[in-house]
């Protein structure tokens, strides 16, 4: 267990968060018990669709232990407002999307098995749920649709009355008439039609919600297991709870995953906050996992048609998609943004295609809302283009690495403007081709192969060539394209007088190490050693307000903002060093942690300065404000665009359908890299993500009642170690431009570019067997009827 | 109705008042206050809950805590000894095997019996042996890594000190 022991940019330093994490001392939100805290439980909806005609609490009002019993009814008549949605979609026909309501507890109707109905506050979790079942209600079953297919059909029942077809909207982008001019030259069309399937989160420690109020100050303090505490404050101020902003504190402590799951606000804040105030005690929830099923937002679930026009040399000439968003019920926080702004501007991927149109149409179904799940939206894009490259090739009798080859945007193209409106920053895509060929010894496959088949297997090997947009955002670009609110970040650098130093973000760590990798940048930046450093977060409290961590944004945009706080900190530090060094401020450098006077071997450390300024005899506190704390905020340019290329191998046993993931390489383009131990921990992280969605994991709900079919972890098949293959992560740099750090985001990579090299890699070995097409999950019973069809 | 329930737990001596129905992992996190145990389903499915009872790792969701009564409990909290990380516990660390930490103490205690089982696990034996630890993070490479880490750290007396 030889470790390195550098702990400054580009270090794989071991994190300092783990040590209460291996000895059981983490603190989550539900280890966290309040001084008189009671529970609350919630009776949701176990019909798809229905309408509320009567609510009796009466008996479970009387039913031991309990405190209270609310309805939508009662929310409504306090003013508690509706789940908001933080993104408008315009329609083609320029309205905006149809927005329906979306109340806290479900009022005059249910839409989702799910949907929460009343909340049954007692003093134990146990008698709240015996009170629930004492809860007299008739709710009057109406038709339901469980899924796109049913959504769209002629005649589908209506998840709301004022969305004819269930459309939610319909949206475009791209230049349609370029794109119809170019297929009309085409000498060849490739077309397929591909459904991303969708996906449950599942973060490992469920939501957690602690509400209560003091009743002296008329303050609210929520402890709430949540990627982006500010963001739900400020939610609940404007939109639910509606109180002063000021007047509400989050703490998200430690949290067990989120995978932008716990980003949304979901009804279970705003009761535990507004019910804490009624009955004048602490309110407790934690979802159980299969509650978390039927509550937490899912992920995926579209369908797409997608086309490619080439030339005779295999040059793509324009792309053109059409894809049903299946939105869920309701519009979650971030529900239309996924498969509109965040996916189709991406589904040209790595490739210089000229002209490009894509139309999507979000609908309503009686499901649980779809929101952000690592990746959110690029996944999906990413999904479309290279299943359809790959098909390309097959097609045009060309190698799936060939076609790439001749296709991808030139490294001196950048910044390359796509034609769908996304601006690339940097990249080298052929360079990270031809080095994830080489480690996944692409060239000598086929022996592979033809060993496999002796061994009665169908062995395939597969590609995917990804790119996403990180770092959200540069609040311009997504305020114009829908956002309701800008993305920058802030961070405060607060220098103690003995010299160690707090650094508080406005991003959130549940899993990603920021608390190691933040460090690094500021021990590297002052020269202070890193247990001098201490990285604060999740907490509305302590920091001067923030966007959390979603969409891989927290080095590009909170690293950016700490960089900007500790210029600002050297920057004083150099104005106070100057007296004290009795040199011009314009002679003072900062180098390796000194403030030295140039060409001199004069010099003080920052510790020094540190006291000194917190000592102000020495330099005159009328022209410099005693102390040395710094806030900034940093609102970046454009996005930031990781890619990468990602090789699958695998072999499938013909006779069960089975599949083994045998090798998986990946060579990604993070721009610069802070800590490459974490980092690859990301990446294995996402992939199996990925994997599990291409060949495991699937949402399932009942086509004709729209019950969740795969409502446990005895349904919904979560990867486990016993499933997955080592991985070969390797790393080309090129800098984005759009931040101090040069970084782009590495979170969400696995999950966006492993489907479609899994798939890629099963149509490769299943094609000679003479299966045309496969959906994910390729389960083995999917697997195995394909190869029965072909053989039929 | 209540009943009296006394046991060891990382070598101490509890005797608590419960309802019957407390499961072994609720009376570990709410009565004594030993949060370092997880509840991460209600299938038994997850293993964020998996201790040791006399010797054995169990899935603590699934046991009474009557069921303990009488038996040596031992959680994450008490796998140090004097103050020593265990040595899958250094090798989670050193080996990056925990992200957001939540399903780290299960598959620790999981991965603490493996060893006990079969000290030196081929890297097969061990994703097999942690079929029943769910980990959303971290893609198991790091956590098969750690295990396999460990294996090469673990001291004879240390596999038998973690067995009290």
């Amino acid at each position: 267990m030889n470790e390195p022991t550098a702990t400054g940019i580009g270090a794989s330093l071991r994190r300092i968060e783990d040590h209460r994490f291996i000895t059981g001392r983490g603190k989550y939100t539900d280890d966290i018990q309040r001084h008189g805290q009671v529970h609350a439980y919630l009776l949701r909806s176990n019909l798809a669709h229905g309408e509320i005609r009567h609510i009796d609490t009466a008996q479970a009002k009387q039913a031991p232990g309990v405190l209270a019993v609310f309805t939508g009814a009662d929310l409504r008549a306090d003013g508690i407002g509706d789940l908001p949605v933080g993104w408008m979609t315009t329609n083609i026909d320029g309205t905006l999307m149809f927005i329906p309501p979306h109340p806290v507890l479900a009022v005059d109707r249910v839409r989702h098995v799910g949907d929460p109905i009343a909340v049954i506050i007692a003093a134990t979790l146990s008698q709240a749920k015996d009170a629930a079942e004492l809860i007299e209600f008739d709710i009057s079953d109406l038709p339901a649709v469980a899924n796109i297919d049913r959504a769209t059909a002629a005649g589908a029942p209506l998840v709301w009355d004022g969305a004819a077809h269930n459309t939610a909207f319909h949206w475009q982008v791209g230049n349609s008439a370029a794109v119809e001019a170019a297929f009309a030259r085409a000498h060849h069309i490739t077309r397929i039609d591909l459904v991303n399937n969708r996906m449950v989160a599942n973060a490992m420690e469920p939501r957690v919600a602690i509400g209560e109020f003091d009743e002296g100050r008329g303050e609210y303090l929520l402890h709430l297991s949540s990627q982006n505490p500010h963001v739900a404050r400020i939610l609940l101020a404007t939109a639910t709870l509606k109180v002063p902003e000021h007047k509400i504190r989050v703490i998200s402590p430690d949290v067990g995953g989120g995978f932008g799951s716990k980003a949304m606000h979901y009804a279970e804040e705003v009761i535990v906050l507004w019910s804490a105030k009624k009955i004048g005690r602490p309110v407790k929830w934690t979802s159980e996992r299969s509650e978390a099923f039927l509550s937490d937002r899912h992920g995926r679930d579209h369908k797409t048609h997608a086309e490619l026009a080439l030339d005779a040399n295999g040059k793509f000439l324009a792309l053109r998609a059409s894809t049903i968003a299946n939105l869920g019920a309701y519009y979650s926080t971030f529900g239309p943004a996924i498969p509109t702004f965040y996916s189709a501007p991406l589904l040209v991927g790595t490739y210089a295609i000229p002209a490009a149109y894509c139309d999507v149409r979000g609908v309503f179904t009686n499901t649980v809302p779809v929101d952000a799940y690592r990746g959110a939206g690029r996944p999906e894009a990413a999904y479309v283009i290279e299943r359809l490259v790959d098909q390309a090739a097959h097609e045009v009798g060309l190698d799936p690495a060939e076609i790439r080859r001749r296709n991808f945007i030139p490294p001196d193209a950048f910044p390359y403007d796509n034609p769908l409106g996304a601006q690339y920053d940097s990249g080298n895509f052929g360079v990270g081709l031809e080095k994830a060929l080489a480690l996944a010894d692409y060239a000598g496959f086929e022996p592979r192969r033809a060993a496999a088949k002796a061994r009665g297997k169908l062995r395939g090997i597969g590609m995917s060539s990804y790119i996403e947009a990180c770092g959200a955002g540069p609040s311009k670009i997504i305020m114009a394209a829908g956002a309701g609110s800008g993305m920058f970040e802030s961070a405060t650098i607060r220098v103690n007088p003995s010299g160690s130093v707090v650094v508080v973000t406005g991003t959130h760590s549940h899993g990603q190490g920021h608390e190691t990798t933040f460090a690094q940048v500021v021990s590297d930046k002052l020269g202070i050693p890193i247990h001098s450093i201490e990285i604060v977060h999740g907490d509305t409290g302590r920091s001067a307000f923030g966007l959390g961590t979603v969409g891989s944004r927290s080095l590009a945009v909170g690293g950016g903002a700490i960089i900007k706080a500790l210029d600002k900190v050297i920057a004083k530090g150099k104005r106070i060093a100057s007296y004290i060094l009795e040199a011009a401020e314009s002679d003072i450098l900062f180098e390796n942690g000194r403030f030295v006077v140039a060409g001199t071997d004069k010099g003080i450390s920052f510790p020094e300065i540190a006291f000194t300024a917190h000592a102000p005899a020495k330099f005159p506190s009328d022209e410099i404000e005693p102390g040395l704390e710094e806030t900034a905020f940093f609102d970046p340019a454009n996005f930031t665009f990781p890619a990468g290329l990602h090789i699958c191998e695998l072999e499938v046993d013909p006779q069960t359908g089975a599949t083994e993931v045998l090798a998986y390489t990946v060579v990604d383009d993070f721009g610069n890299v802070i800590n490459p131990m974490i980092v690859e921990g990301q990446v294995h992280g996402g992939t199996v993500q990925g994997i599990g969605q291409a060949l495991l994991e699937n949402c399932v709900y009942d086509p004709d009642t729209a019950q969740l079919l795969s409502g446990s972890f005895m349904d919904y098949c979560m990867p486990r170690a016993d499933n997955l293959p080592n991985f070969l992560v390797d790393y080309i740099v090129t800098p984005s431009p759009h931040n101090p750090l040069g970084v782009k985001g590495c979170g969400e990579a696995g999950a966006i570019a492993a489907p479609p090299a899994v798939m890629n890699a099963m149509m490769n070995a299943l094609r000679p067997a003479g299966v045309t097409e496969l959906s994910m999950p390729a389960t083995p019973l999917k697997v195995w009827q394909a190869l029965r069809a072909a053989h039929a | 109705m209540s009943i009296t329930v006394s046991l060891q737990v990382n070598g101490r001596n509890v005797s608590e008042t419960l309802e019957p129905q407390t499961l072994l992992v609720d009376f570990l996190r709410n009565h004594l206050r030993l949060t370092g145990t997880h509840v991460g389903c209600d299938t038994s499915q997850c293993g964020a809950c998996v201790v040791h009872v006399d010797g054995l790792a169990v899935k603590s969701c699934t046991l009474l805590a009557a069921q303990a009564h009488g038996t040596q409990v031992t959680t994450i909290e008490g796998l140090e000894t004097e103050g020593r990380l265990h040595p899958v516990q250094e090798a989670f660390r050193s080996e990056h095997g925990l992200q957001c930490g939540f399903c780290t103490p299960g598959m620790i205690m999981s991965a603490v019996a493996l060893l006990r089982r079969n000290p030196t696990p081929t890297e097969a034996q061990v994703r097999e042996g942690l079929e029943g630890n769910i980990c959303r993070c971290t893609g198991y490479h790091n956590i098969v890594k750690a295990i396999l880490t460990a294996s090469t750290h673990m001291p004879a007396q240390s596999a038998q000190a973690s067995r009290s």
